[in-house]
């Protein structure tokens, strides 16, 4: 029980801040994508019998590095979705491969926080590590890039190498995250966590700061109810991510709707959670 | 020649009922995620047709565990989820892909907890796989004419919105200046993704449905800018990855000492992959003889 304590902590803060620039730079697909094809490397990875986590490390590198170069010649929305279905495409063959897998495909994609082991916690830690810090080393022209692609260029901070970049903090973002919530929720924890932080605050620290703080107490919750109710997490993370949300939109608007009855400028009002 | 046919087709093959269902849902499906496909593709949609059929997911195991066929629960599901995402504003640029990913999220969070109750209540751990990876094998006969009837149902409302629709992608301004009303055009234009989509995760399983609607319709608008041409040719590649992808699938028991078919999805998806990279050298092609 402590090390799905701790390691759902991890997740939280790390899927807290990437999440903030996920939603920031509009990837919510990208996000989608990458951890659901590294569902493949995990089927891969088992059945030809090494470490579920390199399996996944190799194959949501590879995919978002694919869908970065592919993208920027063809739609990215469309490469975004190919990649995808092509992993998962390799996905569905190793799964048939394997015979004795059904519950073991259910929790990489849904999650099982609660099995994880002390063993598991180590390499989480030692990649959250390495996320938080590349994070904050392109801390500066990864936002200058997300906000305003045109000065980044200007400033010589190359867009495309920014996207790869990002791209590649994702991927191991994913690698450590998915065998806790699943390749399938990892993301509503990245996109409706700093969703909601961003419709209470226009600001990045602060949005970010928030956005941690909400994901942990996601993440906490549903471990608790999750062990009471035996109910899988997977399905109050999401669920309590999308309420989160919701949370943030009402308050956007009730307070939208008392400065316009006051007569306040409306010029700082950005449309909430776009 | 009869030899290299004999090669190709394995023994039994024409005689398969099963293959039969599987080509004619596929053949089916294929023409109606091809017409709907290039709207998506033009439109930017990837998302929230991937989206909703991953979304398909909640309705399958919900379905599954009501005893209902698992149609159902797709084609209801994603008119539900359509519906909510036009409601959070999935008709904004900007904030589509959100609106998008927060009912993903939240449709996903239930399917974990309907599968959950599927394999603990009905002891079928196979209901995960069966839902989202899809089986053409595995479509019984009797829900082919639900599925065609659907499919004339998606394809009469697309040509009923022909117009004003194509307008409304290429050019939502200019359609706006014209008098077009935007917004319930793209309204239901979502609900008849929402279909095509579970039609497409009915036969290559929800979280690969994408492939199908995506794949051929982008490749095909790689190779025309006609929109007319690319939904005739996203529907010919449609139809030729399904049909090889079956024929594919059926010849791969013999392939392995092991004996068992490889997923018809697996073939499917890889095929139409190829199409969209092949789809692209064309282009490329031109471009360097133009250089030099």
């Amino acid at each position: 029980m402590i090390n799905a304590w701790t390691e759902a902590t991890i997740v939280a803060v790390v899927a807290g801040v990437v999440g903030f620039f996920t939603v920031l730079r509009g990837s919510a697909f990208v996000a989608h994508a990458v951890p659901n094809g590294a569902f493949a490397g995990a089927a891969g990875a088992s059945l030809i019998g090494v470490n579920t986590i390199i399996g996944l490390g190799v194959f949501s590198l590879f995919g978002a590095l694919g869908i970065g170069v592919l993208g920027r010649r063809g739609r990215h929305d469309v490469v975004t979705a190919l990649a995808l279905v092509f992993m998962l495409g390799l996905g569905a063959l190793f799964v048939t491969m394997s015979i004795e897998y059904a519950p073991e495909i259910y929790s990489l994609l849904f999650g099982e926080v609660l099995g994880i082991s002390s063993t598991e916690l180590a390499p989480t830690a030692a990649l959250a590590v390495v996320c938080i810090a590349a994070v904050l080393v392109l801390y500066r022209p990864l936002m200058l890039s997300s906000v305003l692609a045109e000065a980044g260029e200007a400033r010589g901070v190359s867009a495309f190498r920014m996207e790869l970049c990002f791209l590649a903090v994702v991927a191991l973002a994913t690698t450590m995250t998915v065998p806790v919530v699943g390749t399938l929720l990892i993301f509503s924890l990245m996109i409706g966590a700093p969703a909601a932080a961003r419709s209470f605050t226009d600001r990045p620290g602060p949005a970010i700061a928030l956005s941690v703080t909400i994901a942990l107490a996601i993440v906490w919750v549903a471990i608790a109810l999750s062990y009471t109710t035996n109910y899988p997490v997977g399905f109050f993370v999401g669920t309590m991510s999308a309420l989160c949300y919701a949370l943030g939109r009402g308050w956007a608007a009730w307070r939208r709707r008392r400065s316009t009855r006051r007569g306040a400028p409306t010029a700082q009002i950005a449309a909430p959670g776009a | 020649m009869s030899q290299s046919v004999a090669a190709l087709f394995a023994p039994g093959f024409f005689d398969s009922t099963t293959v039969h269902t599987a080509l004619i849902v596929g053949t089916v499906v294929a023409i109606v995620a091809g017409t709907v496909g290039v709207f998506t593709v033009m439109r930017g949609q990837s998302f929230a047709g991937e989206a909703l059929g991953d979304i398909g997911t909640t309705g399958g195991s919900g379905a599954f565990l009501i005893g209902v066929g698992p149609l159902w629960g797709f084609v209801a599901i994603s008119i539900v989820a359509a519906s909510a995402m036009e409601l959070i504003g999935i008709q904004r640029p900007r904030g589509r892909d959100l609106a998008t990913g927060i009912v993903l999220g939240a449709a996903l969070g239930l399917a974990a907890l309907l599968l959950y109750f599927d394999a603990t209540y009905t002891n079928t751990t196979g209901a995960t796989v069966t839902i989202l990876f899809g089986s053409m094998f595995a479509i019984p006969g009797s829900t082919v004419p639900v599925i065609v009837l659907l499919s004339v149902i998606v394809l009469a409302m697309v040509s009923a919105l022909y117009r004003p629709l194509l307008l409304g992608s290429v050019s939502p301004e200019l359609a706006a200046a014209r008098g077009i009303p935007v917004r319930p055009v793209g309204a239901l234009y979502l609900l008849a993704l929402a279909i095509a989509v579970a039609l497409a995760a009915m036969t290559i399983g929800t979280i690969l449905s994408t492939a199908l609607l995506v794949g051929p319709a982008a490749a095909a608008l790689r190779l025309t800018r006609r929109p007319a041409t690319a939904i005739l040719t996203a529907i010919s590649i449609g139809i030729g990855a399904t049909w090889l992808g079956v024929v594919l699938a059926y010849d791969s028991y013999d392939w392995s000492s092991a004996h068992h078919h490889w997923p018809v999805s697996f073939f499917v998806v890889t095929l139409v992959f190829l199409a969209y990279l092949l789809a692209g050298v064309p282009r490329l092609w031109r471009a360097r003889r133009e250089r030099g």
